[in-house]
């Protein structure tokens, strides 16, 4: 694909000095790659971040179900900058995507609206006394891995090539839907040909595989899976991405969204026992992971250290493409050694002999 | 299998890659002007089912046109076959003949 | 009169400005075409045969550009105009031509239509515009990316278009039956192919026009969807899927072709703002120039010796275009008591 559109999509992002936004989702669905955004970005690249335990949720996963109104969560997002400037920071690093396009879209409506601003200013005084702020630079932490791609690539201990062949990995990506749908401007590469993370699968020695639904969304959409009786739509939007990419027989799907990346992985788990239908290589199911994941990995961390054991889909076909050393007998401890108990065998996970 | 308490929801697209299109190309071909209409909807409009039922005459040969046969056969029972809409058709299209043509074509659909 | 006083500068060598200056030069004044590109003709140059006739765009052309010579017509070719002003242009280089009038026939471009970036022109291989189809059909090779024949081709009108999202509010016109007619010449060059339009509006202006739609639907079975592909994507083969809705049954639709032809429309000048400053004229909010009204005044400026003729005003078919570079003669004719 002559996939060159996106430098004409360029956005700042900070070098050094973050601010750490965490999500309040992908500690349980991801749980170690936080921590390794943390690592990369402290001891590999050797940069300044400050991990704050006084911010909050974003508020969005209710925001978007009804159920915490607009001023609420203008006022959340205000206090999360009033505390990035108290603590001296000024480039706020967002780790989910749906915080993301929350604060894109609070941030643009303060512009658009001024009047709604100096109301949202009054707010957080009365209810915090703190003083409004808005940050110079605004980033999700999908761009701030980006913007180190190569640096990452100068420490690689494995490529994103099959060891056993010397062929590039085939990665599909994966872009939130919050990323760039709301305001093109805000993603590297626009919204249609999003680069953030095939600039990743690239400059890690891969290849990006495009397909025709690459765009649709995952399915997640808040409401549609928050209702149990609506997630037949969800998964019916996993399941067409799914049948879309699978012709091309990815060795892994990467995104940057904490609910499409728990969506893609754990509807092929559902899907499977639904339907007895899997996407990947061997009858397996296809893995998923996070930016943190796959950097972690590139950088040669351990994989179950980087909490890739949480995955419904299990990706050690993946780590023998890339040849990754693994203790197949720690999977399931605890750094401390502790057994952390072990998933019932699944369709997805059972491949064909 | 385990009860999830929802199932995978069937795609409401049109698909013309696989839905099959030969009965609809028969039709075509028995009433060719077919091919003219400009959907104004003027069959609709005068349609003595139509004022009578949720029987849509224009969206019945339209989808009928692409392949979606599931629904059509059964509305088009509601027909009277009185032929208003032949009168208004702008582009003189035989649509009672239309009609007549989708209910003996689609009565294995 | 003195020589230069009846030199008119036409800024365009397309059918408008040809027109304007053959009227004008009948009337005894002194025409100079200034044309951009190496040789009169206009975007008409690039195009195989015009609607609704299907006759070679050569046969409009040479005619015109015969008698251009006949008549000893001054023209410069491969020079652009960065000023325009009532007594003469400015061009590249700095050079000025003086004249007793200016008539602006600087026409259209067309849309670029790699800003719809839905639509992946330029990125996935079977995606064309219909100026890539004139080409082609100029060519004599009607091919897929692959080199094979087409067996299914759509076309998508109002690209670039009726678009808030590309800044276009205005119709272009002439693309409904722009892709009429390829459409047509698709399904003569493959008649097994299956051929299909996604429209909003079919819009036929023009005489002949509504018959042509009529007869591709009847004699060729052409099908018509109304609703507007929404995105296109390439497929593992190298084609086309795209996604539209049928509004007409209410349902959203999918399917994959072998081509995929934008209609793409008519945008005003990129020169209109550089003429407009220089010239203390207007550019229309739709990127045309503004006329000084749309009746008596239509093909003039609102600056004294300053005149438009063609698509430089607004989207116009050929016979319009010609119309008023015959119109604006006679208007410049009156402005010089020629």
């Amino acid at each position: 694909m002559k996939r060159n559109t996106w430098q004409e999509y360029q956005k700042e992002v900070a070098d050094d000095n973050y601010y750490y936004l965490r999500s309040c989702i992908r500690q349980n669905f991801f749980p170690g790659s936080e921590r390794a955004f943390v690592r990369i970005l402290r001891e590999e690249l050797g940069r300044n971040l400050y991990d704050d335990p006084a911010h909050t949720s974003c508020t969005g996963i209710g925001y978007h179900s009804d159920v915490v109104l607009h001023d609420t969560i203008m006022t959340v997002v205000a206090r999360q900058f009033a505390l990035m400037k108290e603590a001296g920071y000024e480039n706020a690093a967002v780790s989910c995507i749906t915080s993301f396009g929350i604060y894109t879209e609070v941030l643009e409506t303060w512009r658009e609206f001024p009047e709604v601003e100096e109301r949202i200013r009054e707010h957080l005084y009365k209810a915090t006394g703190r003083e409004f702020y808005k940050p110079r630079n605004l980033a999700h932490t999908s761009d701030i891995i980006f913007h180190h791609r190569d640096a990452i690539r100068q420490r690689a201990k494995h490529l994103l090539v099959d060891h056993r062949t010397g062929e590039p990995l085939r990665g599909v990506e994966h872009i939130g839907c919050h990323y760039a749908k709301i305001f093109p401007k805000e993603g590297i590469g626009g919204v249609e040909f999003p680069y953030v993370l095939a600039g990743m699968i690239e400059a890690w020695g891969g290849q990006v595989v495009d397909y025709p639904e690459r765009r649709h969304c995952c399915g997640f959409g808040f409401r549609n899976y928050l209702v149990q009786a609506n997630r037949g739509y969800s998964i019916a939007n996993s399941q067409k991405k799914l049948e879309s990419m699978a012709l091309y027989k990815p060795d892994f799907i990467l995104t940057n969204c904490p609910g499409c990346g728990m969506f893609l992985d754990k509807w092929q788990y559902t899907i499977a026992e639904i339907e007895g239908t899997t996407y990947g290589q061997d009858g397996k199911g296809i893995p998923v992971l996070t930016y943190e994941e796959l950097a972690g990995l590139v950088l040669g961390y351990d994989p179950w250290d980087l909490g890739l054991q949480m995955h419904q889909v299990d990706v050690e076909p993946l780590l023998d493409k890339l040849g990754v050393e693994y203790d197949p007998a720690a999977k399931y401890l605890m750094p401390n050694g502790r057994y952390i108990g072990r998933p019932e065998p699944a369709a997805v996970n059972m491949g064909v002999e | 299998m385990p009860q999830f308490g929802f199932s995978i929801s069937q795609p409401r697209a049109v698909n013309l890659d696989t839905n099959d299109l030969v009965p609809a190309e028969r039709i075509l071909r028995e009433v060719p002007e077919l091919w003219s209409c400009i959907a104004c909807g003027s069959c609709t409009a005068t349609c003595t089912a139509g004022n009578l039922t949720a029987f849509n005459f224009r969206r019945m040969h339209t989808l009928v046109r692409r392949g979606e046969y599931r629904e059509v056969y059964e509305q088009l029972q509601k027909c009277m076959l009185c032929g208003k809409c032949r009168l208004v058709c702008p582009r003189g299209i035989n649509t009672r003949a239309v009609a007549l043509k989708i209910r003996q074509t689609l009565c294995d659909y | 009169m003195e020589k230069r006083d009846k030199r008119v500068i036409i800024v365009g060598g397309g059918v408008a400005g040809m027109q304007a200056a053959l009227s004008l030069r009948a009337r005894g004044a002194e025409p100079v075409i200034v044309e951009r590109e190496d040789r009169l003709g206009g975007k008409i140059a690039g195009w195989h045969k015009l609607f609704p006739t299907f006759t070679p765009a050569g046969e409009v052309l040479e005619p015109l550009r015969s008698r251009v010579a006949e008549a000893g017509i001054e023209v410069r070719t491969g020079r652009t105009v960065e000023e325009v002003t009532p007594t003469g242009v400015v061009l590249n280089g700095g050079e000025r031509l003086d004249g007793a009038a200016t008539v602006v026939c600087s026409g259209f471009e067309v849309f670029n239509a790699r800003i719809k970036e839905e639509y992946g022109y330029g990125i996935y291989d079977n995606v064309f515009t219909t100026v890539d189809i004139e080409r082609m059909l100029n060519e004599g090779c009607v091919r897929t990316a692959q080199g094979r024949e087409p067996r299914r081709i759509a076309f998508l009108h109002c690209v670039g278009s009726r678009d808030e999202k590309v800044g276009a509010h205005h119709c272009s016109k002439v693309c409904c039956i722009t892709g009429v007619k390829q459409a047509i010449e698709m399904k003569e060059l493959f008649p097994a192919a299956e051929v299909l339009n996604f429209y909003m509006d079919i819009r036929m202006f023009g005489p002949g026009y509504e018959e042509l739609y009529r007869r591709a639907q009847l004699d060729y079975h052409i099908n018509f969807i109304r609703g507007r592909i929404s995105e296109a994507s390439q497929t593992i083969d190298g084609r086309v899927q795209i996604k539209a809705e049928d509004t007409l049954i209410g349902r959203p639709l999918r399917m994959t072709v072998d081509m995929l032809v934008l209609i793409v429309g008519m945008k005003g000048g990129a020169s209109n703002g550089a003429f407009a400053r220089s010239g203390g004229l207007t550019v229309a909010p739709n990127g045309f120039m503004q006329p000084r009204d749309s009746f008596l005044g239509n093909v003039a400026s609102e600056r004294e010796g300053v005149f438009y003729a063609g698509a430089v005003t607004a989207p116009k078919n050929i016979g319009e275009s010609l119309n008023e570079g015959m119109a604006a003669a006679e208007r410049v004719a009156a402005y010089l008591n020629l």
